[in-house]
């Protein structure tokens, strides 16, 4: 065997629907029938879900920790809110556009991720994020400053389908784009391209070596994945038809961190299981304690990290692993 | 306009002191602690108990909050922060994360949500009238009480056995070992200095800066603005940067407030890709 179709034979391998993805997707569609009353929270998991699997593309394919992806979440949400409010009302060009308008962003500020160490990604993502939310907080007139932005009523999804007062609707379109954005998120990462990322991210002089040029790659995934985020924002947006300042705030990308690292960062779904499980968590913490929920979700982030990440989160791949009769080490 | 300019110094140097302890462990130590602030406000809330409930003079309060502080700082150095020097940084961020709020949710549940005020002895409230410029008499006990401090960091780092230990600590823990240096004692005072002087920063600019539960994370930005504009290999440098970062601050407010902290923002993202390491940084370093 050569090394080509060994390594085609490698990447079909990754490629191949594995069970347990097709049941989680399967029971996702189910619920709109199965829990008609819960369709509210069940959009919120799927808004929450897109933005981790958007920061699960720069963290866990190329290492990037970011202190504010929630930068390119809050101004999608901003973008589609404003087209809405002043233009056009038709949700999926407002997610196109706000997807365009993050991605832009991201492209733009992709060049501070690639200079410095850690310490400096952590500071610039960090102050962009701070600097957008100051922005969304000064400029009342385009934004409604700390009033959020109101007065947003979308049309009918493609003129076809409008938003119900029980969120059905709603949730169905954010559930397809989940599920669309998920699949093509799957080819980005189990191709080439994919797995280039991945070698950068374990060790970038070597990459370099190899003849994979990190910046450009870095660049690339660091905008598509701006783009998910800001298209995460938008639907945010949308459901709601209200954009709060708060999109911006830091403790929705402190969130998302917590989101990917409960579902395990590297394999894309991790950030759909963290965001039903934190969501669902925090549901029912802000109900036992309303005021101070915030105290256990910080002890949840303590205790995960001492335990460690990797035992805690290693479940859902040694659980496949399992099923198909393998070790876990194939699995990684 | 001087008056300006000294409000900018006062507030700066508060920034100093707030900050040098997150830059000798963020600097020095490589630990990426977001959880700094919380140290901080915790040496705010010490002065506002002992002040208001038991009616304890400020002058006192200023040392109780520095040993309550730096004592919190060394229990948690030894039960937590100590396993994670090695874990990355993506660890210790979530981990600090967690710490915040957890803080916050504390400070939350036991003094309320509201902003604490404290009453200044009678001697540092009002102003002093020095060759026609206005000087605030609380402002300028800040300075002189953060001058004296930042000398005497100085120069423990830089003359005593201690600092030279630490210094060796820091660059080569090994050898620093090798060497009869107990390493694990060292970090253990360093991190209490460190966090010590958080709170004795936050009880000193409780009455400039405000305290609430928000306090670790509505400062966070300035601390860590301070800790990589100033970088990391010596004092000096956060110090320029955090008078520098004062003094923008408070004439950026008074003269364009409507630009809010968006300059201030800008300034450190255009600093941190034109100089990555901080602008004060010696190269070749850690």
């Amino acid at each position: 065997m050569t090394h080509h179709t060994q390594a085609s034979e490698f990447l079909n391998a990754r490629h191949r629907w594995r069970l347990w993805e097709i049941a989680l997707w399967l029971l996702a569609v189910a619920a709109i029938f199965i829990l008609p009353s819960q369709l509210l929270i069940l959009t919120e998991i799927a808004i929450l879900a897109l933005f981790a699997v958007s920061l699960d593309l720069i963290l866990g394919y190329a290492g990037i920790v970011s202190l504010g992806h929630t930068a390119f979440f809050g101004l999608g949400a901003y973008a589609a809110g404003i087209l809405a409010r002043d233009y056009v009302s038709e949700p999926v060009t407002g997610l196109v556009f706000a997807g365009l308008i993050s991605g832009l962003f991201g492209l733009a500020t992709s060049f501070l991720v690639l200079r410095g160490s850690d310490l400096t990604r952590l500071m610039t993502t960090f102050g962009v994020a701070m600097l957008l939310a100051e922005l969304g907080n000064q400029a009342t007139w385009l934004t409604g400053g700390a009033d959020g932005l109101s007065g947003i009523s979308m049309s009918p999804i493609l003129g076809l389908f409008e938003f119900d007062l029980y969120g059905r609707n709603g949730y169905i379109y954010c559930l397809a784009v989940l599920i669309v954005l998920t699949f093509v998120a799957r080819r980005i990462v189990n191709s080439p391209f994919g797995l280039s990322l991945m070698a950068i991210k374990r060790n970038p002089r070597r990459a370099a070596m190899l003849g994979i040029s990190p910046k450009r790659r870095i660049v690339a995934i660091y905008s598509v994945s701006a783009a998910y985020a800001g298209m995460a924002g938008a639907l945010l947006a949308q459901t709601t038809n209200f954009v709060s300042p708060d999109v911006l705030a830091f403790h929705r990308s402190a969130d998302v961190l917590l989101v990917l690292v409960i579902g395990g960062a590297g394999y894309l779904y991790g950030g759909i299981f963290g965001a039903i499980i934190f969501t669902l968590l925090r549901d029912w913490l802000s109900v036992a304690t309303p005021q101070y929920w915030m105290f256990w979700i910080g002890l949840i982030l303590v205790a995960i990290v001492m335990i460690g990440r990797e035992r805690l989160t290693g479940w859902p791949l040694l659980l496949a692993a399992r099923l198909r009769g393998k070790p876990a080490e194939d699995a990684r | 306009m001087l008056t300006i300019l000294f409000d900018g110094v006062a507030y700066g140097m508060l920034l100093f002191i707030l900050a040098c302890g997150l830059s000798i462990t963020l600097g020095l130590m490589n630990f990426v602690n977001l959880a700094h602030g919380a140290f901080a406000m915790a040496g705010g809330y010490v002065t506002v108990i002992l002040m208001n409930r038991y009616g304890i003079s400020f002058y006192w309060c200023l040392p109780a909050a520095f040993l309550v502080t730096a004592l919190v700082g060394a229990i948690l150095e030894v039960t937590l922060y100590r396993r994670l020097y090695r874990a990355s940084h993506l660890d210790q961020v979530l981990f600090s994360i967690g710490l915040v709020f957890m803080a916050i949710a504390a400070a939350d549940y036991f003094m309320g949500g509201q902003q604490q005020l404290i009453n200044l002895p009678a001697e540092l409230r009002g102003r002093l009238d020095l060759f026609g410029i206005g000087i605030g008499r609380s402002r300028l006990f800040v300075i002189l009480i953060c001058a004296v401090l930042v000398v005497a960091l100085q120069l423990a780092l830089t003359r005593t056995r201690f600092g030279s230990q630490l210094r060796a600590a820091v660059d080569d823990g090994r050898v620093a070992r090798g060497l009869g240096i107990n390493v694990s004692t060292i970090f253990v005072l360093t991190f209490a200095l460190g966090s010590g002087l958080a709170g004795l920063g936050g009880a000193l600019g409780a009455d400039m800066l405000g305290l609430d539960p928000n306090f670790p994370l509505k400062f966070l930005i300035y601390f860590m603005i301070v800790v990589t504009v100033g970088g990391t290999s010596s004092i000096t440098g956060p110090f320029i940067a955090a008078l520098l970062l004062g003094i923008a601050d408070v004439a950026g407010k008074y003269y364009l407030p409507q630009a809010g902290a968006f300059i201030i923002y800008a300034v450190m993202i255009l600093v941190l890709i034109l100089r990555p390491n901080g602008l004060f940084s010696r190269e070749g370093r850690r």
